[in-house]
C-alpha cells in the first residue's frame, strides 16, 4: 500500500516540463538554478529562526518559565525581531584582528549547511539532488564548517576565542570518526550510499526496528558524536560560556554573529535529518508487521508529516540534553570519544557486518 | 617588555584575564591566570573593583546604622552578617536578649543558608554548564525570599536585626509558611541530587578537582562548608555557640577529600542539617518581646569586642574598637570569603580553566564579601 | 575480564545517571503549565500584592484636611546613615503660648541616597512617615528623585501629641 498523491516529484516534473518546454535550455537550467538557490535560502533562513524559537520555547519549559511571549503570538515573531536586530547593529571588526579571515569565517561557517541543504531528503520527490553518494557527500561537505570556527578563533586576536576554536578543532574531527562508522553501520545494512535507496531499504520497517544490537548502538553513537559535532551542550566546550566568556564567537557582533548563531541550528537540523533518514525511516510511515489497519492509517498521514514529527522529537531530544547536562571537560570529551565511543563503533560495524553475512537482519 | 617565559618543550606561557567582568566570577572579580595551553600555572586575584570602604564608612555611622552596611557585604548571608554586628554590641553592652528574638534569629540564620546554598547550588550547576539548575535552585531561593519579604520588608538586603533583639515581631504567617516550604523543600532537595550529584559528569568534573589538604585549609584559613571538606572542623555554631544553638541538635558536616566533589557535598548536606535544626524550633518560638529595651543613643564602653558567626561561608568575624563614643573607633570583618579566595590558587594550579571554573564555584565567592 | 566488566558496568551506570537526570527535567518539562514560576509582571500589575511589610519607598501619609503627624522634630533625620532626610524646621512663636516651638518647613527626602533601612521609620516618635508599598520610582532625571514629603499646605495634626 502506497499513495503516490503525496509524491512530490511529478509536481517538480511539471514545474520543469513547463520551463523547458517556454524557455530554451539554457535559460530554463538558469532559472532552476535560481529558484533551487532562493528557496534554499529561503529555507535556512526559516529553519534557523523556527529553531531558534524553538529552542528558547523548550528551554523555558524545562526551566519553569514561560520563553517569549511578546512579540506576535506566542511570540513566534521573537527571533524574527532579534535577527532584525542583529542585522541593524553595527559589524564590528576588532582593530587587532587577521580582517580577511575575520570576516571569511562566518560565511565559511554558513557555507556548509547550505550546500548540504541540498542533498538531503525530505519527503518522496523533494530533494533537490538525489546523489548516488549522498551520504558520503554531506559527512564530507559539513566538516566544512569547522574551518570556519577555526579560523574565527584564530583570526579574532583574543585568547578566549583561541582556546574555543582549538577546543573544537579538536572535537569536531574526533566526533567525525565515531559519527563515521555510526553511518557506515547503515550503509552495510542498505548497501547503498543513496539517500533514497536507504530509504527504499526500510519500506517494510525502519532500520531501528529491524537492524538488532548494532543499528541500536549506531544510533546512540551517531546522537552522541553527531551532538558532539554540532558543538551543542554538553559538548559546547567551544563556546562554554562560563569558561570562555563565549568561545569562538568572542569578538562577532551583528550579522556576522547571527550567521554563526543560524550556522549551529541548521548543523543541528543536518545532524537529525540525517540520523532521521538512516534510522528512523526518513519519511517512511511507521509500519507495524502485518497490522493492515495500522498500516493504511499510517499511509494516509502525508510523509512530510512523517518526516517532521521524528524531526522534532530528535530535535527535541538533543534539546532536553542541552538543558540537563552539565559541561564536559575537554579532555574527558575526548576521553569518551577515543576510549568509548570510537572502540564501541569499531567492533560494532564488524557485528553488523557479521550479522549480515549471517543474514540474521529482517 | 616582560621576559616571555617559554616552557622546556618549547611553548610559550601566556596570560589571560579572567574578570572583571566574566560570566563565572560572579561579580568583579578578577583573576589574572597563567596557562600553559588550557593547564593553569598561577591564578593571581586582583581585588578592588567593588571596594566600598564599609569599614571606614562604620567608623562614622552609629551603632545602629552600621547593621544595615554589613547587609552588603555578603549579601546573600544578610541576615548572618547582622547578626555578628548585633551580637558584637549586645555583648559589649551586656544586654541579655529575649529567647523569643533569639529563636526568631536563629530560625532567620538557618534560612538564609538555605537560601544561599540553594542558589550556590544553582549557580554550580550553571558554571558547569547545566542552566537548568540556576532555574530549579533560583525557585526554592526566591520561596525563601518571599518569607523574609513578608517578615523583615525586604527581600536581599532584609536589615532585620537590632542591638537587642529584632526589628519587628515575626509575621502571622511565618510559621505556616516556613513550614510549607520544609515540606517543599524536603521533595525537591533529592532532585538537587539526581539532577547533578548523581550525575556521571557532574562526578567527572568534582571528584578529585582542586584539592585542599586540611594543613592548607588550615594554613590558608579556609572556613565553611569549603574548610569542612578538607576535615577542618571549624563549625562556629558548635566551636563557640552563640544564640541558642548550644540547645540543638545537628551535626557539623565533615569531609575529609578536600576536592570539589566534597565541598558540593558539604553545602548540601549542611542544607538537611539547617531544616533539622528549623523543624526543633519552628513549632516552639517562645512568646514575649522580641526585642530588649535598649538605650536610644547606644554607647559602648571602652575597649575591644570580637564576636564570630557561621555564614553560610563560613567564619565572619567582627571587631569592633570602642573609644566611648558613639560610634566605634575601628571596625574590622574578617570576611570567609577572603580567606577562601586565598587558597584559590593553591587549588587551581595544575588544572585546567574548567576546573578552575567548577573550584571557584564551590568555595561560592561573594565579591562584596571579599572586597567590602 | 573484571577491567571489561568495569569498563560495560561504567557506561551503564554512567547512562543510568545520565537518564535520572533527564528524568527530573523531563517532569518539568511535562508539567510546564503547572510548574512555571515566573510572573507576567506587566501584565499582572492589577493583581499583584505586595507584602504591608514591603519597603518600597518612604512617604508621609496625609488625612483629607491636608494634615500630617511630622512636628519636625529631626528624630529621622539624625536616624538616618545616610543622609538622605533633610528636615528644615525653623523655630516660630506660638501665637497661643507664646513659646519658641519647631515647626516643619520642608521634610527633604533624597531616594536615590535611601537604602531602605527602615531606620527613620522606627526613629519618628509621632509615625508621621512611613513605608510605602509602591516600587516602581524610575524616572528620567535624578533630581526627581528628591521629593519634598509634606504637601504644600499642609499643616501639623493638632491632635499629635509631642
Ligand atoms: S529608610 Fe534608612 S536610608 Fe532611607 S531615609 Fe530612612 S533612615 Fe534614611
Ligand atoms: S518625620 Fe517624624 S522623626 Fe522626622 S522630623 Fe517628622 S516627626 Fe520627627
Amino acid at each position: 500500500m502506497y499513495l503516490s498523491i503525496y509524491d512530490f516529484s511529478s509536481f517538480f516534473q511539471s514545474i520543469d516540463n513547463w520551463l523547458t518546454s517556454t524557455f530554451p535550455e539554457p535559460i530554463a537550467t538558469i532559472i532552476v538554478w535560481i529558484l533551487i538557490g532562493v528557496s534554499a535560502i529561503a529555507f535556512t533562513a526559516l529553519l534557523g529562526l523556527s529553531l531558534v524559537y524553538a529552542e528558547r520555547k523548550v528551554a523555558a519549559w524545562f526551566q519553569l518559565r514561560i520563553g517569549p511571549n511578546r512579540v506576535g503570538f506566542q511570540g513566534v515573531l521573537q527571533t524574527v525581531a532579534d535577527i532584525t536586530k542583529l542585522i541593524m547593529k553595527e559589524p564590528l571588526t576588532p582593530g587587532t584582528s587577521d580582517k580577511f579571515l575575520y570576516n571569511l569565517a562566518p560565511f565559511l561557517m554558513m557555507l556548509a549547511p547550505f550546500i548540504v541543504i541540498g542533498a538531503l531528503p525530505y519527503a518522496e520527490g523533494l530533494q533537490v539532488m538525489d546523489l548516488n553518494v549522498g551520504v558520503f557527500f554531506v559527512t564530507a561537505v559539513s566538516s566544512i564548517g569547522v574551518l570556519g570556527i577555526l579560523i574565527s578563533g584564530y583570526s579574532s586576536n583574543n585568547k578566549y576565542s583561541l582556546i574555543g576554536s582549538m577546543r573544537s578543532g579538536a572535537q569536531v574531527v574526533s566526533y567525525e570518526l565515531s559519527a563515521g562508522l555510526a553511518i557506515m553501520v547503515i550503509v552495510v545494512m542498505s548497501g547503498s550510499l543513496q539517500f533514497s535507496e536507504i530509504i527504499e531499504a526500510q519500506r517494510d520497517g525502519w532500520w531501528i526496528f529491524k537492524g538488532h544490537l548494532p543499528v541500536w548502538i549506531a544510533f546512540v553513537v551517531f546522537i552522541i558524536a553527531g551532538t558532539a559535532e554540532t558543538n551543542r551542550g554538553p559538548f559546547d566546550l567551544a563556546e562554554a560560556e562560563s569558561e570562555l566568556t563565549a568561545g569562538f564567537h568572542t569578538e562577532y557582533s551583528g550579522i556576522k554573529f547571527a550567521f554563526f548563531f543560524l550556522a549551529e541550528y541548521v548543523n543541528l537540523f543536518i545532524i537529525v535529518v540525517l540520523a532521521t533518514t538512516l534510522f528512523l525511516g526518513g519519511w517512511m510511515p511507521l509500519h507495524i508487521g502485518d497490522w493492515e489497519a495500522f498500516n493504511n492509517i499510517a499511509d494516509i498521514i502525508p510523509p512530510i508529516f512523517w518526516f517532521l514529527g521524528k524531526v522534532s522529537a530528535l530535535i527535541i531530544l538533543i534539546m532536553w540534553f542541552k538543558w540537563t547536562f552539565p559541561r564536559l571537560r575537554i579532555d574527558q570529551l575526548l576521553t569518551l570519544e577515543w576510549k568509548y565511543l570510537l572502540p564501541i563503533s569499531l567492533v560494532n560495524i564488524v557485528l553488523a557486518a557479521f550479522i549480515i553475512l549471517m543474514g540474521w537482519h529482517f | 617588555m616582560e621576559e616571555t617565559i617559554i616552557s622546556p618543550d618549547g611553548t610559550q606561557e601566556y596570560f589571560i584575564n579572567m574578570g572583571p567582568q566574566h560570566p563565572s566570577t560572579h561579580g568583579v572579580l578578577r583573576l589574572v591566570l597563567t596557562l600553559d595551553g588550557e593547564i593553569i600555572e598561577k591564578v593571581e586575584p586582583h581585588l578592588g573593583y567593588i571596594h566600598r570602604s564599609i569599614e571606614k564608612m562604620c567608623e562614622k555611622d552609629n551603632y545602629r546604622q552600621i547593621i544595615h552596611l554589613t547587609d552588603r557585604m555578603d549579601y546573600l548571608s544578610a541576615h548572618m552578617n547582622n547578626h555578628a554586628v548585633s551580637l558584637a554590641i549586645e555583648n559589649a553592652l551586656e544586654v541579655e536578649i529575649p529567647d523569643r528574638a533569639k529563636y526568631i534569629r536563629v530560625i532567620m540564620d538557618e534560612l538564609t543558608r538555605i537560601s544561599s546554598h540553594t542558589l550556590w547550588w544553582g549557580v554550580m550547576g550553571m558554571d558547569l554548564g547545566a542552566i537548568t539548575s540556576f532555574l530549579y535552585g533560583f525557585r526554592d531561593h526566591e520561596y525563601i525570599t518571599e518569607i523574609f519579604e513578608e517578615t523583615c520588608g525586604a527581600r536581599l538586603t532584609m536589615n532585620y536585626n537590632v542591638p537587642g533583639g529584632v526589628m519587628f515581631d515575626i509575621h502571622p504567617n511565618f510559621v505556616k509558611h516556613v513550614k510549607d516550604f520544609i515540606a517543599d523543600f524536603k521533595t525537591k532537595l533529592p532532585e538537587y541530587d539526581t539532577l547533578l550529584s548523581g550525575n556521571v559528569i557532574f562526578l567527572e568534573r568534582t571528584k578529585g578537582i582542586g584539592i585542599l589538604t586540611k594543613e592548607d585549609a588550615i594554613s590558608f584559613g579556609v572556613t565553611g562548608p569549603a574548610g569542612r571538606a578538607s576535615g577542618f572542623s571549624n563549625d562556629v555554631r558548635k566551636k563557640e555557640p552563640y544564640g541558642i544553638y548550644d540547645q540543638l541538635d545537628f551535626k557539623e558536616i565533615l569531609y575529609t577529600d578536600g576536592d570539589t566533589y566534597s565541598r558540593y557535598k558539604a553545602r548540601i548536606d549542611e542544607m538537611w542539617e539547617s531544616i533539622k535544626i528549623i523543624e526543633q524550633l519552628i513549632d516552639n518560638i517562645p512568646e514575649g518581646d522580641f526585642q530588649a529595651k535598649t538605650r536610644k543613643v547606644i554607647k559602648l564602653p571602652k575597649g575591644e569586642f570580637y564576636q564570630k558567626v557561621e555564614t553560610a561561608r563560613g567564619e565572619l568575624g567582627v571587631y569592633i574598637v570602642s573609644d566611648g563614643k558613639m560610634n566605634p573607633y575601628r571596625m574590622k570583618f574578617r570576611s570567609p570569603g577572603f580567606s577562601n579566595l586565598s587558597a584559590l590558587d593553591r587549588m587551581a594550579r595544575g588544572g585546567k580553566i574548567a576546573d578552575l571554573v567548577a573550584i571557584m564555584s564551590t568555595l561560592d565567592l561573594v565579591v562584596p564579601d571579599i572586597d567590602r | 575480564m573484571s577491567a571489561i566488566g568495569n569498563y560495560f558496568r561504567s557506561i551503564f551506570s554512567g547512562l543510568k545517571t545520565l537518564f535520572q537526570g533527564m528524568a527530573v527535567t523531563g517532569y518539568y518539562f511535562r508539567n510546564a503549565r503547572k510548574e512555571i514560576i515566573t510572573q507576567q509582571y506587566p501584565d499582572n500589575k492589577d493583581t499583584l500584592r505586595m507584602y504591608d511589610r514591603f519597603r518600597g519607598i518612604v512617604v508621609m501619609p496625609h488625612d483629607e484636611n491636608n494634615l500630617h503627624a511630622c512636628t519636625g522634630c529631626s528624630a529621622c533625620e539624625i536616624a538616618c546613615p545616610n543622609g538622605s532626610i533633610e528636615i528644615i524646621a525653623p523655630r516660630v512663636v506660638d501665637p497661643e503660648t507664646g513659646k519658641k516651638k519647631k515647626v516643619i518647613n520642608q521634610h527633604i527626602y533624597h531616594y536615590s541616597m535611601c537604602t531602605l533601612c527602615n531606620l527613620c521609620i522606627l526613629s519618628c516618635p509621632t509615625e508621621a512617615i512611613v513605608m510605602d508599598q509602591t516600587f516602581e520610582h524610575a524616572v528620567y532625571d535624578r533630581s526627581l528623585l528628591t521629593q519634598i514629603l509634606n504637601k504644600p499646605g499642609s499643616s501639623l495634626n493638632p491632635n499629635v501629641k509631642e
